[in-house]
């Protein structure tokens, strides 16, 4: 029974977790990350993102690489570039409905090919910013890499499409580990699997079931599921009460949406896609932002604090927090509020008060010695 | 598949493509919003997050429709065994759910009637059962929303 113990999925996975070490700096203490800057939004904010880490004399130094839906190369061009650095940042690259279904999204083809297997979604009430709820501190973990985006579907019959939704106990129980883990390193109380196996019984209900067998080895921390409309409905009229909250995928991108919405919207929210050996950062809900690009008025928040989770994994913890805080800091500002939550304010002049936050918070420093 | 959502909007055989990023967007400013259609799945999620929005689904009307006219008409609220029988109950989301039913079936005068009756009260604040912050019973409110009606008269 022991050597039964020591090959089980749920160990095993455990293992591979705790012996994962981000990529070794190279050149003199200087890492190398992959920036996509994708389309819409994306390359205006990235390009704030360098101009910061400029001006802070961050020690990252980023490989761009050009993704574009038109052509195969590019994206693995990208995969391989990440594979190389091991980190990257990015924007959305634009996947159009009106390509055929062979076309594959770009950005769901990063993620299975690298197996970002956990889309990991912080949403926290921001002070500087009215909205409806208060008080929300929602971690969401999402499975990133089945379910209902295995874009596998077929039309047999003329007229009748068949989709698959694909839930293995591997990735379920992957996830469900993911979950519980960050819970306890985050020191949170509760996880929620949220699901419908009311209705599809073996799909979520294989969900449903390795959760519980994980939770059982976590007795520190409570767990409970819910089923994904009454969650939407929570959400909206009692968001507080939920700590973290893990799912399969198309239930994580609902929810995630929803909860950017109640803390102020898509130009909030940090996103991150983690697997095992690889890390993508980016804004949470993934937006392209057509309409509002090269218009000065895209939100530079959830881009800045996106780069912020890549710096601490990248265990840059002095330069995240300095930006961090200078970022929250300016959202106290109303008046350089960005439209997307109601001000006037423009990308860039938002950027010089954070850089303005950032040169008053090093002159504190200088004087403490 | 992705954010954004393909929405339908059926207007005299013209319909129109929006892509909407729906969610955070019916957050945010619901009021953008007039008529979506969508498939079933996601039509559970987001009757249930619009019923959250509006107040629950206490008071949150339904109905289902076939072909030839063939319609059932519900509230969505579960069973509620622990308030049962004990004159505690909001009749809103069935009472409005008939209301439906009575504009399926034509009687556009009388559903009228008894919505803005409804509304009304409910407007009011003073007779309101206890899962709306009132101290009233079922029974009470009803009698409310009939006087209106007779009054009406």
């Amino acid at each position: 029974s022991g050597a039964l113990l020591i090959s089980h999925p749920i160990v095993l996975i455990t293992k591979k977790m705790c012996a994962f070490q981000p990529p070794p700096a190279k050149y003199g203490g200087r890492h190398t990350v992959t920036l996509i800057p994708g389309d819409g939004i994306g390359p205006e904010l990235l390009n704030h993102v360098k101009e910061l880490f400029r001006f802070s004399c961050v020690p990252v130094d980023f490989e761009v690489v050009n993704v574009s839906s038109a052509t195969e190369d590019d994206i693995n061009n990208a995969i391989t570039a990440i594979r190389r650095n091991g980190v990257a940042l990015k924007g959305n690259i634009e996947t159009l409905h009106t390509l055929p279904a062979s076309h594959k999204s770009r950005n769901n083809l990063l993620r299975t090919s690298l197996d970002l297997y956990a889309n990991v979604m912080h949403c926290k009430s921001l002070p500087g910013v009215q909205t409806r709820h208060n008080n929300i501190d929602i971690m969401i973990i999402r499975e990133n890499t089945e379910g209902e985006y295995s874009s596998l579907e077929h039309e047999s019959v003329s007229g009748v499409v068949e989709c698959l939704k694909i839930i293995t106990r591997t990735n379920s129980l992957r996830i469900a580990e993911y979950a519980f883990k960050l819970a306890r390193e985050k020191g949170r109380k509760r996880v929620t699997a949220v699901h419908k196996a009311n209705i599809m019984k073996l799909g979520d209900g294989l969900f449903l079931q390795c959760c519980r067998e994980v939770a059982a080895g976590y007795p520190d921390i409570a767990f409970d599921a819910m089923i994904v409309d009454n969650t939407t409905m929570q959400l909206v009229s009692k968001p507080q009460q939920f700590d973290v909250m893990v799912m399969p995928n198309l239930y994580g991108n609902v929810v995630s949406n929803v909860c950017a919405g109640l803390v102020g919207g898509p130009g909030l929210v940090p996103g991150a896609n983690y697997g095992r050996d690889y890390a993508v950062f980016e804004t949470a809900t993934r937006n392209t932002g057509k309409s509002i690009a090269d218009r000065n008025i895209a939100n530079p928040t959830a881009m800045l604090l996106a780069s912020c989770m890549m710096l601490d994994h990248l265990k840059l913890h002095d330069y995240a927090t300095m930006i961090r805080n200078a970022v929250l800091t300016t959202m106290n500002e109303t008046r350089l509020h960005t439209a997307d939550i109601g001000g006037q304010g423009t990308t860039s002049e938002v950027v010089q008060a954070i850089m303005r936050n950032i040169q008053r918070s090093r002159r504190l420093k200088l004087h403490l010695y | 598949m992705g954010l954004n959502r393909v929405l339908f909007l059926e207007a005299e055989d013209q319909i129109k493509c929006i892509y909407i990023a729906l969610r955070t967007s019916m957050v945010q400013d619901p009021t953008q919003f007039d008529v979506l259609v969508m498939p079933n799945l996601y039509g559970d999620i987001l009757s249930d997050l619009c019923a959250g929005l509006i107040g629950g689904l206490g008071v949150t009307p339904s109905g289902n429709i076939g072909a030839n006219g063939v319609a059932i008409f519900e509230s969505v609220h579960g069973t509620a065994p622990d308030i049962a029988g004990l004159d505690m109950a909001n009749p809103t989301a069935l009472l409005l759910s008939a209301v439906m039913m009575l504009r399926h079936m034509g009687m556009h005068d009388y559903g009228k009637k008894i919505e803005t009756a409804c509304f009304d009260t409910i407007r009011d604040k003073k007779v309101l059962t206890g899962d709306l912050g009132g101290k009233s019973k079922c029974s009470e409110f009803t009698e409310e929303i009939c006087r209106r009606v007779r009054d009406m008269d």
